[in-house]
């Protein structure tokens, strides 16, 4: 799987963003011919397919040469978007060039809620945009990012989706890096509000069992052990920033003394095979204990190496979040806070760190 | 769930075979892939809408010829219950 981060530009401005705190200038962008040649080189490598994504991709006036050159090359091409700046014109532009999948992300089920959380306007347009992909036919997934502040909003979002019946829907919990992490305290649930979701949930796949397939994503502070984060660190994913960085996982840029290679400077396999950063949590031998020995070091990898520097101050620890782990108190700690945290109220808006748009 | 012998199974929206030249042939739906042996791509292939469940059990009759019939049109029924549960085959 080939992640393409096309630009860091984005109209809205989501406290729980999974881009950097640092973002990539628009004037350090890759120019059309290195993105076209980065798609045929991941399809010839043997990648299946490609997601378009950003910040926000339609962010990019050559998206339509983009998605038709990924096509051309023999990929499957999934647009991971917020639907904005998007036309029905240009929506049929994308169609044209091959567009495989559109996946859409709200923010939550009513204006004020998206508002607060992507500091613009947006949500009404959305709606338009589910329109014209029913009348052109696209394979849609929605998206939806599940935190504190929109989780009462769970039953609504699952009553539209049983209208709209799109082929996949995503519920989300945010994931604590870049923007979520900064914003943490006032995202992360409360264990009865995550208990009454998966309830929820769980009755909601039921009811769409062969309409949509219903995927969630548990916010794994709550979880026993780990997730395996990217599918293993080196295996499967391969993530290019806007400036051509070739990363092992989105956040990978958080990890110090890391070194990126650069699409631009080299091919695509050459970077795989080759590049310090992809070879640093490949296989085992980087393992402290209890990894090390664990009988479930292949199942998660020992869980996400950001998140392990993020917690425990050293990217090669044990994931901080598994029930294993000797720095495990650092999460539990988290939670304790967020126990005794008041509930949302949308006048919070004052203290949320909205994520900017780079220059 | 099992389609009627005569509904007439097609790939879901966004879901797509890989192109000819690729080996081997996978099923490509949203951040999924499967991949496709023999008796599973020819049915695939044939879920375009237009043939029945019942002529395409006819053409895997002809095709795997050694096998029991029925242990055949038994497979591809589980088979497309489960592409349809999995939001790749629409019927």
């Amino acid at each position: 799987m080939l992640v393409a981060e096309l630009t860091h530009r984005c109209p809205l401005h989501c406290v729980y963003c999974s881009n950097p705190l640092e973002l990539a200038k628009r004037e350090t962008e890759l120019p059309t011919e290195t993105w076209v040649r980065v798609l045929q080189e991941a399809a010839t490598a043997g990648v299946l397919q490609a997601d378009l994504t950003g910040g926000e991709p339609l962010a990019r006036t050559d998206i339509v040469e983009l998605v038709r050159a990924g096509r051309r090359a023999g990929l499957y091409i999934s647009l991971i978007t917020s639907g904005l700046p998007l036309d029905e014109a240009k929506l049929a532009a994308l169609v044209e060039a091959g567009l495989d999948h559109f996946q859409l992300s709200f923010q939550g089920m009513y204006e004020a809620t998206a508002r607060n959380i992507s500091n613009s306007t947006s949500h009404g347009h959305k709606l338009k945009v589910l329109d014209w992909l029913k009348k052109h036919g696209l394979g849609v997934t929605l998206n939806f990012v599940i935190h504190r502040q929109n989780i009462s909003e769970l039953e609504e979002m699952v009553a539209f989706v049983e209208g709209y019946r799109p082929a996949c829907v995503e519920f989300a919990s945010v994931q604590y890096y870049g923007w979520g992490f900064a914003n943490r305290e006032r995202l992360l649930p409360s264990r009865e509000q995550l208990d009454h979701c998966v309830e929820t949930l769980k009755k909601a796949e039921q009811r769409l069992k062969g309409k949509t397939r219903l995927v969630f994503v548990v916010p794994d502070y709550f979880a026993k052990y780990p997730k395996p984060c990217v599918g293993g660190w080196g295996r499967k994913l391969m993530v290019i920033t806007p400036d051509g960085k070739a990363l092992p996982c989105h956040a990978a840029t958080i990890i110090p003394g890391m070194q990126f290679a650069n699409v631009k400077d080299q091919s695509l396999l050459e970077i795989w095979h080759n590049s310090s950063a992809f070879q640093r949590f490949r296989g085992e031998e980087w393992m402290q204990e209890p990894c090390q020995s664990c009988d479930r070091r292949q199942l998660d990898f020992g869980g996400c190496r950001c998140q392990a520097f993020l917690l425990a101050g050293d990217a090669s620890a044990t994931d901080p979040v598994c029930s294993l782990a000797p720095t495990r108190a650092k999460v539990d700690g988290i939670l304790a806070q967020i126990a005794v945290a008041p509930p949302a109220t949308s006048e919070q808006q004052v203290d949320w760190r909205y994520r900017p748009n780079p220059a | 769930m099992t389609p009627d012998m005569r509904a007439t199974p097609k790939l879901a929206k966004g879901v797509r075979l890989s192109d000819k030249n690729q080996q081997p042939r996978t099923l490509l739906m949203p951040e999924r892939a499967l991949r496709l042996n023999g008796p599973s791509l020819a049915i695939v292939e044939l879920c375009d809408g237009h043939h029945t469940v019942e002529q395409i059990a006819e053409r895997l009759h002809a095709m795997y010829a050694k096998a029991e019939p029925q242990r055949i049109t038994k497979d591809l029924l589980g088979y497309l219950a489960l592409l349809h549960d999995e939001r790749a085959v629409d019927f």
